[in-house]
């Protein structure tokens, strides 16, 4: 890469100095979640990736890392959204688990999955019109190294979450200040987002779990906030927990946007207490 | 069972929940004092008109426009949805716009540039947020006509 690119692409980033990604305002793309639907970190929102209107398309590539000490999760992936109404979305997940697999002698180091996503809007919108954005979503998921999950009684290597979210960014509602409240329901059998596979031999059916953020704009680029995530229990093994978390985005221009969260995991595969820094990345297009 | 049932029910509440109102006229001054009354009115449409000539996203669709009008028609209508005293004497925001074909991406490149104006004009964004809140509801009559 020559250096008048790269520095093209610096100020780019850093603001105003390139052509604005899309019409819709900023921060309304939100972040990337660890299984690559535009969302909050760990939560899909009703929101479609990148910043395109109804009239363009826009789209992002992201990476986040969460590290509990006993885990690390490593999730990267991009997203593509037409015309404010479909948003095609593929991401990598990768949970090592050395602490574990010293402990425990397991047969590998790492558990993977692929997840490939697919958000329509059906109607309304963030800020505008009368109803909130509502969106249906699926994310077909792929456990990429099944012999640890099958050894603790998960049923199957690949499934799909369904899900349907609603989102609406309220003007001035707190103080003056701008309120997102964002309300998904899952029906989904994925054990730890199914890097443990779906379905076990405790549950074999999907769940209906509830999922919650509220956030608050402190101003247009910056962001703090609370998430929900209920997660269900379907191996005998261990105790699956519900996750949250609290955190704080920064979008310093379209094209940028960073998150850090402090995530409370719970147990997670025997180990308890799984808490850690959440760190994200979003370019957006 | 019960469970699911209750979920269901949460989120069809937060739904509901979430539905935008009409917009009726402001309970009390407080905004258009905080605006700094119509001097600070005045100032932060001068700031946005400058802008949106700056803009080339948005300025061509001005090119046939009444600037002196349109400041006029602004700083009336802000007083007014600021709770102010004053009256709109414009045209609806239906009328005024049919014809041009404006698209969100319109909208919100206007909403940036009155965003920038305020923010030139050291406005606190709890009072930015509020004023945004009264004109956002005027969208559908100004988007895709």
């Amino acid at each position: 890469m020559n250096k008048t690119a790269l520095c093209g692409i610096l100020l780019c980033l850093a603001g105003s100095a390139c052509a604005d990604t899309g019409g819709r305002l900023l921060a309304t793309g939100g972040v990337t979640n660890i299984e690559g639907s535009a969302g909050g970190g760990i939560v899909p929102w009703a929101v479609l990736s990148g910043y395109g209107t109804r009239d363009e398309w826009g789209g992002d590539a992201f990476a986040t890392r969460v590290d509990t000490g006993d885990y690390r999760l490593d999730a990267f992936g991009a997203s593509l959204a037409f015309n404010n109404r479909v948003e095609l979305s593929v991401a990598r997940q990768r949970l090592d688990m050395d602490a574990l697999t010293k402990a425990a002698g397991l047969p590998h180091k790492s558990l993977n999955q692929d997840v490939f996503g697919v958000k329509l809007r059906l109607f309304g919108d963030l800020v505008y019109d009368r109803l909130p954005q509502v969106v249906v979503g699926a994310q077909y998921k792929r456990q990429t190294n099944f012999l640890i999950p099958s050894l603790v009684g998960a049923q199957r290597d690949s499934d799909t979450d369904f899900y349907l979210a609603g989102s609406r960014l309220f003007l001035g509602a707190v103080g003056g200040y701008n309120l997102l409240v964002n309300g998904t329901l899952r029906y989904s059998r994925a054990n730890e987002t199914g890097l443990l596979g779906f379905g076990g031999d405790r549950r074999d059916s999907r769940s209906l779990l509830k999922e919650g953020s509220v956030a608050l704009l402190l101003n247009p680029r910056w962001v703090v906030g609370v998430e929900y995530r209920e997660k269900p229990d379907n191996l005998s093994f261990a105790g699956e927990s519900d996750w949250q978390d609290v955190f704080v985005g920064y979008f310093p221009s379209k094209r940028l946007a960073l998150a850090a969260a402090w995530a409370d995991l719970g147990e997670i595969a025997t180990l308890e207490g799984q808490r850690g820094l959440f760190l994200s990345m979003q370019l957006s297009y | 069972m019960y469970r699911e049932l209750r979920a269901t029910a949460c989120a069809a509440l937060v739904l509901i929940g979430m539905a935008g109102c009409a917009s009726q006229p402001p309970e009390s001054d407080s905004l258009y004092q905080a605006l700094g009354e119509q001097a600070g009115i005045n100032r932060v449409v001068e700031a946005l008109l400058y802008r949106i000539a700056d803009d080339v996203r948005i300025a061509h669709h001005f090119a046939d426009t009444d600037i002196a009008r349109l400041q006029e028609k602004l700083q009336e209508q802000f007083c007014v949805e600021a709770g102010g005293p004053c009256e709109y004497t414009g045209d609806s925001m239906a009328d005024v716009h049919a014809g041009f074909d404006l698209t969100e991406a319109d909208f919100n490149a206007l909403v940036e540039d009155l965003i920038a104006a305020m923010e030139a004009e050291r406005l606190p964004v709890t009072v930015q947020n509020r004023l945004l809140q009264r004109l956002a509801p005027m969208r559908a009559d100004i988007i895709y006509r």
